[in-house]
């Protein structure tokens, strides 16, 4: 298993370098920040002065160096917009946007799993057919058509809930939330909501196919013939066996779920650090976009990693592939 | 095509019927398929022909009048044409953007899938022949690039190289290259443990010929089959990139640049700029998805 963990390790941070060097260059190598950030009427020598400040004079690789030697020190660069240090300025919206996903995901779960179970038990039924068509529309739709369509039913024909910003928030070990006040759940609904849609349609695809399968399988013929109740048999032993695939897609979905709330953070404007994406793009601020993506990059590569040994400590047979590998 | 096609679920695959005939029987067993390729070849149609039945040229700035700006649907303007889908903020004519960008949104999931798909299909084959430290080193970059989800990738690029027809094609083909790359591997290593395979190796014939005449045309089949769904996917990355505004120019706009456009003007009421091309949108990528789906399904691709 250490042999596994440390072999993981070591290809995880392979990834994390060959994507800070991707990003780096990609990011760097096109477009002049200096001819957004200075005004025209700057002179020449304060907008040099300006350039060697930023060490936007050095050569590339060398800017990259720079870059990753900060960046192991926890320094990746300063917002050229903000001029404060990106990863601060990241790390402010990361709660607005990870109490986003953690609805989303517990939305996700709570109507996915239940509806699953019910097309898979009887998967011939209409009632099975029309949810399995809604998947399909789930999942096909782009996410930002599906956001502005919730904002125009609910928001702006039935006016039940706003349609952006995060509300009234309470602060809780010094974070900000809106997950604790009424008024913060009402502007988080909707966009939490946008966020699962595509997840539910997964996991209730999941959740069914699994079921379907199971309901063959000798220990429920078995079950059966013993004269245990069809409810218990469902709950108990089917339930069981079909939530490792769940658990798995709800890790690895966390991060494209992180990554996919850009779309419904601008939807919504909701402040998170999707919207903080998007806006550091069109301001060409280099430095937080590259920030972003790296710790998006290093939040993936983590949540695979749990992901892994979750899934060891759930599935008893995983551990031996564990141990050889 | 013969007369005993009808809607049965069983569909009879004769070895000897022409591969075309057994695709289009295949669509046609079903209403819904057949209602959503009937959909599908309508808006192709109406993409290509937009410069002559599109009522107004919503490129030629000459030709609106910015008096009939955001006129309902249905209303009559200044220039006594009828807006029977409403205006914009420009006064451009809603019907009419939508057909121009009806064929943006195609041109953009066309040649994006096809250029993916040239480049997949060639990696996956050379992997698949080679073999060994290039299959090895060709395998990664794929692990490399499918970790990652396509929206961020694609986003990060064109912040760098900036909006445009050509760059959004760049875009959504370095993200959807890679899935045609590991399809067609499979499929070729499949392919290759075929005896017709070994006897031309064995008969001398060069690795070049054996890899695009026998196991290109003969392990193609399921990745072609998939690509009709991926079209789906790259018009909605399209239009999602676009919608970000880091799509599309605005002097072309696709349709999710324009349900962008539409986006500041949906809490005021004015529906119709974001909606109509909203709906061709969902109605292009479904139909696209139906057929995909059936096709996939007939032809027991995984995909």
């Amino acid at each position: 298993m250490t042999a596994y963990v440390l072999q993981r390790l070591i290809q995880s941070v392979l990834v994390l370098l060959a994507v800070s060097v991707v990003v780096f260059f990609a990011v760097y190598g096109i477009g002049d920040p200096i001819e957004l950030l200075v005004p025209p009427q700057v002179s020449a020598a304060e907008r040099a002065a300006l350039v060697r400040r930023l060490g936007l004079d050095l050569p590339v690789w060398q800017q990259y160096f720079t870059f990753m030697g900060n960046a192991l020190k926890g320094d990746l660069g300063r917002s050229f917009v903000h001029g404060v240090p990106a990863i601060e300025l990241i790390l402010a919206r990361l709660p607005a946007t990870f109490e986003l996903v953690l609805l989303a995901m517990s939305l996700a779960a709570a109507v996915g799993v239940p509806l699953g179970l019910l097309a898979g038990l009887d998967p011939e039924s209409r009632p099975a057919r029309l949810i399995m068509g809604g998947t399909v529309l789930g999942y096909s739709l782009p996410s930002f058509w599906k956001g502005m369509m919730l904002i125009l039913l609910f928001g702006v024909a039935l006016g039940w809930l706003p349609t952006a910003g995060r509300g009234e928030m309470v602060s809780v070990l010094g974070f900000q939330t809106s997950l604790l006040t009424v008024d913060g759940l009402r502007h988080l609904l909707l966009p939490a909501l946008n966020l699962a849609i595509p997840n539910m349609a997964l996991m209730i695809r999941l959740v069914a196919a699994g079921t379907t399968e199971a309901m063959t399988q000798d220990y429920v013929k078995y079950a059966r013939a013993k004269g245990v109740r069809r409810k218990r048999i469902v709950g108990r032993h089917v339930l069981r066996n079909i939530l490792i695939p769940v658990v798995t897609v709800v890790g690895i979905e966390f991060g494209s779920l992180v990554a996919f709330s850009t779309i419904t953070e601008t939807v919504f404007a909701w402040p998170g650090m999707g919207k903080l994406l998007i806006d550091s793009i069109y301001h060409l601020d280099r430095p937080v976009v590259v920030a972003y993506v790296l710790l998006a990059t290093l939040l993936f590569v983590l949540v695979n990693f749990l992901v892994d040994i979750l899934y060891a400590a759930l599935d008893p047979r995983v551990k031996l592939t564990g141990e050889m590998a | 095509m013969s007369p005993s096609g009808s809607s049965t679920q069983g569909i009879p695959a004769y070895a000897d019927t022409p591969l075309r005939q057994k695709v289009l029987r295949r669509i046609r067993s079903r209403p819904t398929t057949r209602g959503a390729a009937i959909l599908l070849g309508g808006f192709v149609l109406l993409a290509l022909l937009a410069p002559f039945i599109a009522p107004q040229n919503p490129h030629d700035l000459a030709s609106l009048s910015v008096m009939d700006n955001r006129l309902a649907p249905g209303t009559g303007g200044m220039t006594g044409m009828v807006y029977w889908l409403g205006t914009d903020a420009q006064g451009r004519d809603m019907l009419s953007a939508i057909l121009y960008g009806l064929r943006t949104s195609l041109l953009v999931g066309l040649s994006s899938t096809a250029g993916a798909l040239a480049i997949g299909v060639a990696a996956g084959l050379v992997a698949a022949q080679l073999g060994g430290a290039v299959d090895a080193a060709i395998m990664r970059v794929v692990d490399f690039m499918l970790g990652f989800p396509s929206i961020l990738v694609a986003l990060v690029l064109l912040a760098s190289i900036g909006r445009g027809v050509d760059k959004v094609i760049i875009a959504i083909i370095l993200v959807q290259w890679a899935q045609y790359a590991r399809l067609m591997r499979a499929s070729a290593l499949v392919e290759r443990r075929k005896e017709y395979i070994e006897a031309a190796i064995n008969f001398g014939l060069p690795t070049r010929h054996i890899m695009l005449a026998h196991l290109l045309p003969n392990s193609i089949g399921s990745v072609l089959v998939v690509s009709t769904i991926s079209i789906a996917g790259a018009i909605t990355l399209e239009a999602t990139l676009s919608f970000l505004g880091v799509g599309v120019p605005v002097t072309q706009p696709s349709l999710g640049l324009l349900i962008a456009n539409g986006f500041e003007f949906l809490l005021s009421g004015e529906y119709w700029i974001a909606v109509f091309p909203g709906i061709a949108l969902v109605l292009l990528i479904m139909s696209l998805n139906v057929v995909g789906d059936r096709l996939r399904r007939s032809f027991n691709v995984r995909a």
